[in-house]
């Protein structure tokens, strides 16, 4: 029998880690070539965008701050910030809070199940576009039926879109609508993972259901509020789509609803003012991370981890 | 809750003259099929179909084969570097796509894609998310099962191929759904980088019908129907997948 040297092992050894990393190297190049090349490589350009003057097409001419000055002196801009932040924080409490108690009424046992959860999450698979489009016309203050049924019971029939003082709200619950069907699917599994257990000894010390959901219920679920409530504000702080086909072509509507993802595509595709676009995208980059982060330091406070 | 959805369907039935008449009606006195296939005339509806269809396929297919490649080197290989590099990959995930979107319209300008498929597909079949996701469920499967195919010789493609794929469909199910919704309800993307009419999808199609056809409500309908059709399909046939894989991903993309 030979007697394999330490040297030759550790040849060896480093031919076969060599071998393992080239194999790796070639499975992970495609995607992570590609996420530099889109994604990566684009949020640094899109910084060093911000500061300069750019149309497109010529070479980028740097003007250092002019472009955040120009935008924050700009009450179309500042309005922007004002309708994200109020989407925002209207439309996710809301959103989370009807989730919770639907999906706590779902997670019984009850006949038709499916039924009701295919029902709740029909429009989280509906084209938002064509989400928009069915509400803009259910909003119709001629033919809609929304205001044909509050006449009905006699009750006031506002404007919804065209009333510029609740039209962000108008949207706001068309969002609702079609994103709390996402939330309840994340909550009942959140709630399918909390032990019985904790409900038997409850139930022995004569807990009422009241008690038991304040009690039991919320305190085990805030690890899953905790993540829908982040993804949701993430999320919303992006709305494009559906902003985009109810203001349509109708310049009335687009100061009430503009939005900063709105002033994104409508300086850098309209306009054709790249640096501007860019340092808008920019701003709402940070937001996302501020309050992402603001999130992360308050969960300590709120969200119960059962370790 | 599902008003909305029955209203979009009698709406799309009525003639354009019974859409508009007050108080409305709410079954449609005479049903109007031909609304759907007026749709095909007004516009050129299969076409967008036809490129929505190659959009999503592109995407997903893109997607299921390049990210389970990353995610399988993430969750099984040891390379120099391999933190730092998924860490750079997990950045990706907080970068919102408007940032990147100027940027990138001016990288496929000068490759010449503006207005192409590969602008609509090639980008999309990158995808930190993808990743991240199979990489968390190949770190479920056993190990024991990589150590056995090595011994009977199995090259790292090998245990890629014949041992991680076949144990991970649920993930990779979860994917498919999660890209397949996500492509097909694409919106800001298609809309900057593409401009004429062929290479138009059906979002951004229904989305200038309203320019076009501004009161033309049924016929309108009748498109967002269409449109929405394939996607209910999916959702009614693959629900207990798509709940599932929800519950494991987390995040809707």
């Amino acid at each position: 029998m030979t007697k394999k040297s330490p040297e030759t092992v550790a040849r060896k050894k480093r031919r076969r880690f060599n071998r393992e990393a080239i194999a790796a190297y070639l499975f992970i190049a495609p995607t992570m070539l590609g996420l530099f090349m889109f994604y990566i490589f684009p949020a640094i350009a899109s910084f060093a965008l911000s500061f300069t003057r750019w149309n497109g097409i010529s070479t980028p001419e740097f003007v250092g701050l002019e472009n955040l000055i120009k935008l924050f002196t700009d009450s179309s801009f500042l309005r922007s910030i004002i309708n994200t932040a109020v989407f925002t924080f209207v439309s996710v409490p809301f959103t989370v809070i009807i989730a919770i108690l639907i999906a706590v009424m779902l997670n019984q046992k009850i006949k038709g199940i499916v039924f009701y959860r295919t029902l709740y999450f029909l429009p989280v698979v509906t084209m938002p576009v064509a989400v928009g489009m069915v509400w803009k016309w259910l909003y119709n203050t001629d033919y809609g039926l929304i205001n044909y049924v509050l006449g009905m019971l006699h009750l006031p029939q506002p404007s919804w879109l065209f009333d510029p003082k609740i039209s962000l709200l108008s949207v706001i619950i068309v969002y609702i609508w079609m994103s709390v069907g996402n939330n309840i699917i994340l909550i009942l599994a959140g709630l399918q993972g909390i032990e019985k257990s904790y409900y038997e000894a409850a139930e022995i010390d004569g807990a009422s259901r009241f008690r038991k959901f304040f009690s039991i219920t919320l305190p085990l679920l805030t690890p899953t509020i905790f993540f829908v409530f982040i993804t949701g504000m993430i999320s919303s702080l992006q709305v494009f789509d559906l902003l985009f086909v109810m203001i349509g072509n109708s310049t009335a509507l687009l100061e009430p609803l503009r939005t900063i993802v709105y002033g994104v595509y409508e300086s850098g595709f309209k306009y054709g003012e790249m640096g501007i676009a860019s340092a808008q995208a920019f701003i709402l980059f940070v937001a996302i991370l501020l309050m992402t982060i603001i999130q992360f330091i308050f969960q300590k406070k709120w969200v119960y981890y059962d370790s | 809750m599902i008003v909305p959805f029955l209203w979009m369907i009698t709406t799309s039935l009525k003639s354009y003259g019974e859409s508009m008449q007050v108080p409305p009606t709410i079954l449609p006195k005479e049903w109007r099929i031909e609304n759907y296939s007026n749709v095909f005339e007004a516009v050129d509806f299969l076409k967008y179909y036809i490129n929505t269809i190659i959009l999503t396929l592109g995407r997903t297919i893109g997607q299921l084969i390049l990210c389970s490649l990353a995610a399988f080197a993430f969750a099984r290989l040891n390379f120099p570097g391999k933190n730092v590099l998924f860490i750079l990959m997990l950045s990706v995930l907080m970068v919102p796509a408007q940032v990147i979107l100027i940027p990138n319209y001016a990288t496929l300008t000068q490759l010449g894609w503006i207005d192409t498929f590969a602008a609509l597909i090639v980008p999309g079949i990158f995808s930190a998310y993808g990743t991240f996701l199979l990489r968390q469920f190949f770190m479920g499967i056993p190990k024991e099962l990589d150590e056995a195919a090595k011994i009977d010789g199995c090259s790292y493609f090998g245990i890629y191929w014949r041992i991680i794929l076949p144990n991970s469909t649920p993930a990779l199910t979860a994917l498919g759904i999660f890209t397949i919704l996500a492509a097909w309800n694409d919106f800001l993307w298609p809309l900057v980088m593409t401009n004429s009419e062929s290479m138009r999808v059906l979002s951004v199609g229904i989305s200038t019908f309203s320019g076009q056809y501004s009161t033309d409500y049924p016929l309108l309908m009748a498109g967002a129907v269409l449109s929405t059709i394939p996607m209910l399909l999916m959702f009614i046939f693959l629900q207990k997948h798509l709940l599932a894989g929800i519950a494991l991903g987390g995040v809707r993309r």
